[in-house]
């Protein structure tokens, strides 16, 4: 039999996905742990990118320091992280934290920038203050491509969050060493299969929400 | 710095290894992607499912890709080749976006008038569709280098040789230096090459050089 | 009473002047216009009233009170404003965007509504194009809206600037008339931005006009303005001197008189002859 119809079998075996140790206790891990992370880059980027779009300041240095956030590479920062913390899931988060947060702060700035400015002038003048132009105007109007931000960094994160269980961490990424490491390759693709539904399942959910989005007149 | 000096050797092949590897994928990715961005844009029912198609590709986490495809091609899990492809692929899920609509941003009139003028279809595409979309061409481009060179470490897991060997090795053996080195080269590598296609687009591109964006 | 300017400039942090040593005594409940060409500092003057812009040099009245001295966010939801585009919220409702400013002042949602309802008709649209989009509505449209949420808080000052210079010349003049019976009945202070000479004569009860820095060139009346020009530039500007404002009537064979321009162009017929003094 082929690796792949191996890999198939294995993941119509209900005893593989049961237990602590199943794939279904693992994706919940892996879902877990992306969640988490895009949450954590969320709460850093989102409000930075706020501002930056909205008092039109700081832009040159935030686009340049993401530049140099994103050409680190995920796998080094984990590791070095890990030497320092030991394993488990601290080493992890920062690394995908870091590589979530441009992804998400790029987004924000550039659905605030996206708002015409005329309209910003007008809701200055009608009277609103900078929050509420911020909250009421650009915020709602610039949402298309905030989410398309947290989307990316979505699919960046719950690709990489593999990587936590080179440190010794849980998710999908465990069962995908161990077949690595003992040459079973049916589960090493079972288990990449799973990541890839994964992701291709999120995406369809932001893909969804975004069209959603779009269908509010107004929004393009 | 004593363990980089000793190892230095080492480190300058593991860099020619990681550029034999993401120079030519990154290559690949923006030659390929071109025709296939003007095909999506010739046949428009066809553009939107062309364009997220490859796209969806980026949602293909890359270990993973990197696993599955040798088992589809038929190579080994260790294989360049089949790292290149991987990258590649990943390459061409960012920049069919890309270029797409960045040809989609050539203006209409400046198409239509050099029609007008006499320009057969393919003398217009080389002095009209791809200057005028040679900036986010270029855009898109550097994005998918800076990417590309970062992905290929991620192939050190699996054993292959690139920078990110000296994270594997690193973590294995203990080794800060080795681990810092990696991501510092590495970061340094796709710097180098973001700065060196901006200079180019600067040179080719001359009419974009209008200095900074006005203020809001 | 009414809006004072005195002495007033401002310099951009570049070193553009855009206006100089302005001053200038706004009436209350009258409609001033600020004519000129594009750069003379009009739309400037006009963002001091409500702090969008705030003066170099100078200070600005509005009743006595000095606008330094007002918090420009309360200030700016007590006096009306209009654009050129618009300006309304894409995301929001026309009946909502009407009802913007009562519910920035805290106005319940019920009340804000019902009191848009109003004003839809007071600036002559009907009540269907309320739960529309404002993208869902053609410029003119979109302007009328734009003058009933500006009138929504019911402000004593109306800004508007150029509201009415992007819609094609036959609604231009339908907005026109209906913002002379918005005037008629509501009497506010009405500052009015243009570079519409006709547009100025339509609607200003007093008529400025600026040279580039916003000096004054001339403030007067309409008829004044036009019968007497206080120099070459006003005149130029009117086209007083030349021949589009220099007409001539003659009798028409069916009956009352025919005009024409200067230059022998027709523009108009006269039903009753013109009175003796003027012939």
């Amino acid at each position: 039999m082929s690796y792949p119809a191996e890999a198939l079998d294995l993941l119509l075996d209900p005893a593989v996905w049961g237990g602590a140790d199943g794939l279904g206790a693992r994706t919940l891990e892996h879902l877990g742990y992306s969640l988490l992370a895009v949450g954590l880059s969320a709460a850093i980027a989102l409000p930075l990118g706020f501002a930056v779009g909205h008092f039109g300041r700081g832009r040159n240095v935030v686009v340049a320091s993401s530049g140099v956030v994103r050409a680190l590479p995920t796998l080094g920062l984990l590791t070095l992280v890990a030497l320092f913390t030991g394993l488990g899931l601290l080493a992890p988060m920062v690394a995908l934290v870091v590589l979530a947060v441009p992804s998400v702060l790029a987004g924000a700035y550039a659905g605030i920038e996206s708002v015409d400015p005329r309209t910003v002038d007008a809701a200055r003048a009608q009277g609103m203050s900078r929050w509420q132009v911020l909250t009421t105007v650009q915020i709602p109007l610039g949402l298309p491509l905030i989410v398309g931000g947290i989307r990316l960094a979505t699919l960046q994160v719950v690709g990489t969050a593999i990587l936590a269980a080179y440190v010794g961490a849980g998710g999908l990424g465990a069962p995908l060493f161990l077949g690595l490491r003992t040459y079973d390759y049916p589960l090493l693709l079972a288990a990449s299969a799973v990541v890839i539904l994964l992701a291709l399942v999120l995406d369809l959910a932001f893909e969804i929400a975004q069209r959603l989005l779009r269908r509010l007149p107004g929004l393009r | 710095m004593d363990w980089v000096f000793e190892n230095r050797a080492h480190i300058a092949s593991l860099t020619l290894a990681h550029l034999g590897l993401s120079l030519p994928a990154i290559l690949l990715a923006f030659v390929l992607s071109l025709p296939v961005a003007i095909a999506a844009n010739r046949v428009r029912p066809l553009r939107e499912v062309i364009v997220s198609g490859t796209g969806l590709l980026y949602a293909v986490p890359s270990l993973p890709l990197f696993i599955v495809l040798p088992v589809l091609l038929g190579t080994g899990v260790r294989d360049r080749a089949n790292v290149i492809v991987a990258l590649v692929l990943f390459g061409m899920a960012l920049m069919v976006r890309s270029a797409a609509d960045a040809f989609d941003s050539v203006p209409a009139e400046a198409r239509l008038s050099a029609t007008a003028q006499g320009y057969s279809r393919w003398g217009r595409f080389w002095a009209v569709d791809l200057p005028l979309a040679a900036g986010p061409l270029l855009a898109g481009l550097r994005v998918v280098s800076v990417s590309t060179i970062s992905l290929v470490t991620v192939s050190a897991v699996l054993g292959v040789q690139s920078l990110g060997s000296l994270f594997t090795d690193g973590f294995q053996r203990g080794i800060v230096p080795s681990i810092v080195s990696g991501v510092v080269i590495t970061a340094l590598l796709a710097l180098v090459l973001d700065l060196l296609l901006s200079a180019l687009g600067r040179f080719a591109m001359p009419w974009l050089r209008t200095g900074e964006r006005s203020p809001r | 009473m009414g809006i004072e300017f005195d002495h007033v400039g401002k310099t951009y942090p570049d070193g553009t002047q855009a206006v100089r040593g302005f001053s200038l005594s706004i009436p209350s409940h009258s409609t001033t216009v600020l004519l000129g060409s594009s750069g003379c500092g009009k739309t400037t003057l006009l963002r001091m009233v409500n702090r969008m812009v705030d003066p170099t040099e100078g200070r600005v009245l509005v009743d006595g009170e000095d606008l330094a001295d007002a918090a420009p966010v309360a200030l700016r939801r007590r006096i009306g404003y209009v654009m050129q585009n618009s300006g309304l919220l894409p995301h929001r409702r026309v009946i909502d965007n009407i009802a913007t400013v009562p519910r920035l002042n805290g106005v319940g949602r019920r009340e804000a509504r019902e009191r848009a309802f109003e004003l839809l008709s007071v600036v002559g649209l009907g009540e269907s194009l309320a739960r529309r989009f404002p993208g869902q509505l053609s410029g003119g449209q979109q302007q009328r809206v734009g003058v009933a949420r500006a009138l929504a808080g019911d402000p004593n000052i109306l800004l508007m600037d150029e509201p009415f210079g992007a819609v094609d010349p036959l609604v231009r003049m339908e907005l026109q008339a209906e913002m002379r019976r918005i005037q008629t009945e509501l009497r506010k202070t009405v500052l009015f931005v243009t570079h519409d000479v006709d547009e100025a004569l339509a609607l200003g009860d007093q008529i400025v006009v600026l040279r580039a820095g916003g000096v004054v060139a001339q403030a007067g009346t309409p008829r004044e303005i036009v019968e007497s020009p206080a120099d070459e530039f006003v005149e130029r500007f009117f086209g007083a001197g030349a021949e589009r404002r220099t007409l001539r009537a003659r009798p028409r064979p069916e009956g009352g008189w025919s005009v024409s321009d200067g230059a022998g162009r027709p523009v108009g017929v006269l039903d009753s002859p013109p009175p003796a003094e003027s012939a």
